[in-house]
């Protein structure tokens, strides 16, 4: 029974941080001030109602299956596409329904599903544990702005570098951790992500130092700008549709705009995996003399899992840089390295669903609580060690994607 | 071509003070089964680390069909069609049967990154092929029905037998077993005597072979290496080595 009330309660607190960001808050312009106003009815309510459902759903369930434990039916792959359709087309239609601070908190989101997605690689499927992954995607974000400060590249000319230089990164960083393994390797890599944000901040000349870039502009659509006045003579947005210039396209610009870059990165690393790239990376994480006595090159699997996963990176960095239009060393520091890594963990390292789970409550959560700023490294460390103790495998462990045999 | 197929010679290897192998030489002929046999502690595994690049010797040559293979890294040994078991099995555990020997394939399949992204037909072809000749493994080691197991959670006997395919699947010349009887029960050690007869005989590997089971041992090999310390004793038919007095005197003392 106790532990009945106990699952109730865990449920309806996870209700309430679902509910609380989607329906439960409003932002009120009173005059200069705008106000974030909890609708406390909605997500009290809400909470109320996961808690009574919990609490009686031992009974339906008993009931219902006798002394069998109810099983999830077996998701087929016409459904799961189907799942995957609706949810694809909800993200795409629900910016245009909410506010303006929802959508950028989403748009932030995403962000840290790339990275996590990324990190994933190197750490959930490849098994090599890295602490500098934020330097992969400063590399990214300078990549842009640099290109954009010293040549005029517009966004979607430096995407594809931006990307293409954090590889070339991972993959030149790769070299020396070869032969490096569990915390030695952390360590190593914890460093090169400290080198490169020193790096940004005494290359002054270069990048700008501690102030590093500003006024980097935001991606274009379809070549028209999304300001409301033209920078450089060419129609903008606004002008070209014949609509009245609104500030919310920009930012719904830019969150569809991050949803496709995660759809992107998603489909592409759980192809990975099916592939035989893929399954090195897993052998190599469960056993490197094995691999090796059958011909496999510890080394080569090693840097592509480096260099993929600081690709993602580099392209979430890009995306970083263009939304803030400003880019310094200040948010590149181990705390976001850290932060992904979490991520990772905390949603189950290997796990995708697992991993966007994560980044969802990691990066929410804190914007909710901002009140409680200075107290956040605290609960990030709370939440840390409950998870370790309560579900080390994460919130929804990876379910490998088997290659499976018919018979 | 001559008949030789692995040559060993002068083989030292030493750790600091320890000299744990001292000028051992022998040659596995094509299609041949040679053992090593000897006293826990005599040298044989730091032999087999030798041979297959776990471990650089401190002197000496080995030869792979001619070509050198003296302290290459082990998966370019492992390219030479030279493969090996190891003692306590080492699969690759949280990843099914199947894909244990998909893995294996590895160095075989060459499909581009592109290929694979958009599965095109190359790829699923191969992906394909790759996939029967599992399941013809699968089918020869009596193993098919856990296919689409974890590794891990095979019974002992079957992880042994996955392993011998895994090795089995990368086309070697050269299959180095390591005390594959090793905890394996009366009929399991039986059915490896069969199993390894049957590899020599219909996929024409030569095997290399480390066993303390003597009643293998003896009813497999050809030619027997018996160590000592770190040295080779003698090098001979299982029926001399059996009744040689050094052999007796090694196993048994005075």
């Amino acid at each position: 029974m106790s532990q009945t009330i106990k699952n109730a309660l865990v449920a309806a607190l996870m209700a309430g941080v679902i509910i609380a960001p989607v329906f439960g808050l409003q932002i009120l312009r009173r005059g200069q001030e705008t106000y974030l106003q909890p609708d406390w009815k909605m997500i009290i309510g809400g909470m109320l109602i996961i808690f009574v459902v919990q609490m009686l759903r031992p009974l339906w369930k008993r009931r219902k299956t006798g002394t069998k434990r109810l099983q999830i039916p077996a998701i087929t792959d016409s459904i799961r596409r189907k799942v995957i359709l609706v949810l694809v087309l909800f993200a795409l239609v629900w910016p245009f329904f909410t506010g303006r601070a929802q959508v950028d908190i989403a748009t932030l989101v995403l962000i840290y599903v790339m990275l996590g997605l990324g990190l994933n690689i190197v750490v959930g499927y490849a098994g090599l544990l890295d602490l500098g992954f934020v330097g992969f995607y400063a590399v990214g974000a300078y990549t842009y702005a640099l290109l954009y400060h010293w040549l005029g590249w517009s966004f979607w000319e430096a995407l594809p570098f931006s990307g293409m230089v954090s590889a070339f990164f991972g993959y030149i960083l790769g070299f020396p951790v070869l032969r490096l393994r569990g915390d030695y390797l952390a360590i190593v890599t914890l460093g090169f992500g400290e080198i490169i944000r020193l790096l940004l901040i005494n290359l002054y000349d270069f990048t700008g130092g501690p102030d590093g870039v500003s006024g980097i502009p935001k991606p274009s659509f379809l070549g028209y700008q999304l300001t409301r006045r033209s920078l450089d003579g060419t129609p903008t947005f606004h002008e070209a549709f014949g609509i009245p210039f609104n500030s919310e396209h920009v930012v719904i610009y830019l969150y569809l705009l991050a949803l496709i870059l995660v759809l992107i990165t998603l489909f592409v690393t759980s192809r990975l995996i099916r592939m035989p790239i893929g399954r090195a990376w897993e052998a190599l994480r469960e056993d490197e003399i094995a691999c090796r006595s059958l011909g496999l090159n510890p080394r080569n699997i090693k840097l592509s899992a480096f260099t993929m996963g600081a690709m993602f990176a580099g392209f979430g960095g890009a995306f970083f840089a263009a939304r803030q239009g400003l880019v310094n060393p200040e948010s590149f520091t181990f705390i976001e390295s850290a932060l992904i890594l979490a991520i990772v963990v905390l949603g189950g390292m290997g796990s995708q669903v697992g991993v966007i789970l994560a980044a969802v409550l990691l990066t929410v959560v804190p914007e909710l609580a901002r009140e409680f700023a200075e107290y956040r490294m605290l609960i990030f460390g709370l939440v840390m060690v409950v998870m370790m103790v309560w579900r080390p495998q994460g919130l929804l462990p990876m379910k490998r994607p088997q290659v499976e045999l018919e018979s | 071509m001559s008949d030789t197929l692995l040559s060993v010679s002068a083989l030292t290897m030493r750790f600091g003070g320890l000299l744990a192998v001292d000028q051992v030489g022998f040659d596995v002929r094509r299609d041949e089964v040679f053992a090593i046999i000897g006293p826990n502690g005599a040298g044989k595994t730091t032999v087999f680390n030798c041979v297959g690049g776990f471990y650089k010797p401190t002197t000496g040559a080995i030869t792979m069909d001619g070509q050198p293979i003296t302290g290459l890294p082990s998966h370019r040994v492992a390219r030479h069609g030279l493969v090996r078991t190891f003692q306590n099995v080492r699969l690759f555990k949280s990843l099914t049967v199947l894909e244990n020997l998909l893995v294996a394939q590895h160095t075989h399949m060459e499909t581009g990154l592109l290929q694979g992204l958009l599965k095109l037909p190359s790829f699923r072809h191969s992906e394909t092929e790759a996939k029967q000749r599992a399941v013809q493994w699968l089918d020869f080691m009596g193993i098919r029905q856990y296919a689409n197991r974890e590794a891990g959670n095979l019974a002992y006997g079957h992880q042994r037998r996955l392993e011998i395919a895994r090795c089995m699947i990368t086309r070697p010349r050269l299959l180095m077993l390591d005390e594959p009887a090793a905890g394996l029960n009366p009929q399991e050690k039986r059915d490896l005597q069969v199993l390894i007869d049957q590899l020599r005989h219909e996929y024409n590997v030569a095997v290399l072979l480390i066993e303390h089971d003597m009643s293998l041992v003896m009813g497999v090999s050809d030619r027997i290496l018996v160590m000592e310390h770190g040295k080779p004793i003698m090098t001979g038919l299982p029926d001399d080595v059996r009744r040689d007095p050094r052999v007796i005197k090694a196993y048994l003392g005075e």
